[in-house]
């Protein structure tokens, strides 16, 4: 088999951000976010619960390209059901984030300020809610200065400080569990909660996960590298989650 | 009983600077026709609430809204609505963005009458910054939690399209999710329902289970039947998403003759029948 790429190394990441959910919704946005929860699913966490994008719950996910399966509901959700549900605690999202700060606030709801925005993005959506609700964590695709800066220009998603400031009762709940990106992979195991570098991807230099960071990253020692997609996780992405390999239209391989 | 009304006569009860709810989710079931003939009429400084989808771009585009009350705008397929982006970046409008379930929220205290819900859907981000209207309000119990107050959101008119209808006002939704429907229909003091098809009220219980009957007449005072009313949006199961209309009017955000062609091909019409009419032979 050939050597794992850029893409399968972050779906690989994404899916340990989900190691030791159990049985939560998980929820991804974006390709290779999709391809992680269900690699995940379909090695170490079999208990999650994943939507088919729309309103039921699927025994087996249908897959981010190729042929799917015939699908099996296990039960309805929409969307209203889906705010219970997330108000309730019980799932694991991915977020895009367009900007993310060293506490882990995001914003992908717009660039610039919001009464009269350079890019207006997606919006607020569920940000808010998701993020003081249940475990969150982000997917960022394209990481720069200007994706990691030093203050996002709309919080969207609640990172640490804030939420800290919240009391107790969200303090339990509000969880950003893991940054994944092209480059590396990030976590807020730390004193501050602040962020730290917890990996880089094979062919990855820390300068040049500093370079592409707008804000000072915790980083502790040596830091490690990304693991690499077992034999087993490569021929499931490969065959079955994602044959045509619309993970590298996200991240591609590196030359 | 029989409440069949028009687009024409719905939409002649709105007067400026009215809040309207508009039903669906994103490009999925939308009144369009009815937006459709609000893009007709002279009104204009709509307070527009809603889960945005080309409605919303639409009446943008139009220069209809004065504010909009919602958690997002997007095609679906399309994530971002090119002509709510331009509309936004222009600066057209006020933007009172909220999370997607303090919407739902807020539609759900005014549809119970209540001033406001508690939640904790807002606390920490900037929701409160771009609405600063909105306050917070203390547990009377003894945690003493503090959360969002999300006031009622009232509306003025709400429309919604559904796939069945009876001419008297019951609703039957047939695709997979009945979105918030109900709520705008009880958080408005004006409600107008269009329907793909008005069948007897007895040929409802052929058309779908129990459970997909969440209209009833009290919640409705006007039905329009329509059919292909809420293109190019979907409507399952009577018809998907037109993709390749939806392609079309999303480019023409970039390229202004594009954009007057569609105006004059699918919109400077006067019914529409023109409209479904010129839909069918592009």
């Amino acid at each position: 088999m050939s050597e794992a790429t850029r893409a399968e190394i972050c779906a690989v990441a994404v899916a340990e951000a989900f190691r030791g959910n159990g049985e939560v919704l998980a929820s991804s946005f974006g390709t290779v976010p999709a391809i992680g929860a269900r690699l995940a699913k379909a090695t170490f966490e079999p208990d999650l619960l994943m939507t088919d994008g729309v309103c039921t719950l699927l025994e087996e996910p249908l897959p981010v390209s190729g042929p799917a399966p015939e699908p099996v509901v296990e039960a309805w959700m929409p969307f209203r059901t889906v705010f219970d549900h997330l108000w309730n605690g019980n799932r694991h999202v991915v977020m895009v984030a367009s900007q993310i700060d060293r506490f882990g606030n995001q914003n992908f709801a717009c660039i610039g300020p919001h009464a009269k925005p350079k890019a207006q993005l997606l919006g607020m959506r569920g940000a808010p809610g998701n993020t003081i609700s249940h475990t969150t964590s982000y997917w960022v695709p394209n990481q720069s200065a200007k994706v990691f800066v030093e203050k996002v220009d709309v919080v969207s998603g609640v990172g640490f400080d804030r939420a800290a400031r919240l009391g107790p009762v969200i303090a339990r709940s509000h969880d950003i569990r893991r940054v994944v990106s092209n480059l590396a992979v990030y976590d807020f195991d730390t004193s501050d909660r602040a962020m730290r570098l917890r990996s880089v991807h094979p062919g990855v230099t820390v300068d040049e996960v500093i370079a592409q960071t707008g804000f000072e990253l915790v980083i502790d020692g040596d830091v490690p590298e990304t693991r690499l997609p077992t034999a087993q996780e490569l021929s499931l992405i490969r065959e079955k989650i994602d044959p045509k390999g619309f993970g590298e239209r996200e991240v591609p391989n590196p030359d | 009983m029989d409440k069949r009304t028009t687009e024409r006569e719905a939409v002649s009860e709105l007067r400026d600077g009215m809040t309207i709810g508009i039903g669906g989710w994103g490009s999925r079931r939308k009144p369009m026709s009815i937006v459709r003939e609000i893009l007709r009429s002279s009104v204009e400084d709509l307070t527009v609430v809603t889960y945005g989808g080309p409605d919303v771009g639409l009446l943008c585009n139009a220069g209809k809204v004065k504010r909009l009350v919602y958690g997002f705008v997007s095609l679906d397929s399309i994530p971002l609505e090119p002509h709510f982006r331009k509309a936004r970046q222009a600066g057209a409008l006020q933007a009172a963005e909220l999370d997607e379930g303090m919407l739902q929220w807020g539609l759900l205290a005014a549809s119970h009458h209540l001033p406001f819900l508690p939640t904790r859907a807002g606390l920490g981000s900037d929701v409160l910054e771009i609405n600063p209207d909105i306050r917070l309000v203390r547990s009377p119990y003894d945690d003493a939690e503090e959360l969002v107050a999300m006031p009622a959101l009232e509306l003025d008119v709400a429309f919604i399209h559904m796939n069945r209808g009876d001419v008297r006002g019951n609703g039957q939704y047939l695709g997979p999710d009945p979105y918030f429907d109900d709520l705008y229909c009880r958080a408005a003091k004006k409600r107008f329902m269009s329907v793909e098809k008005i069948v007897p009220t007895s040929a409802m219980a052929n058309e779908g289970p129990l459970q997909t009957r969440v209209i009833n007449r009290t919640m409705v005072d006007g039905v329009i039947e329509a059919p292909g009313g809420a293109h190019f949006t979907e409507c399952p199961p009577d018809y998907g998403r037109d993709e390749d209309f939806q392609k079309a009017y999303a480019a023409t955000a970039k390229d202004d003759d594009a954009w007057q062609e569609f105006k004059r091909t699918y919109l400077d019409l006067e019914t529409e029948a023109e409209y479904q009419e010129a839909v069918r032979k592009r």
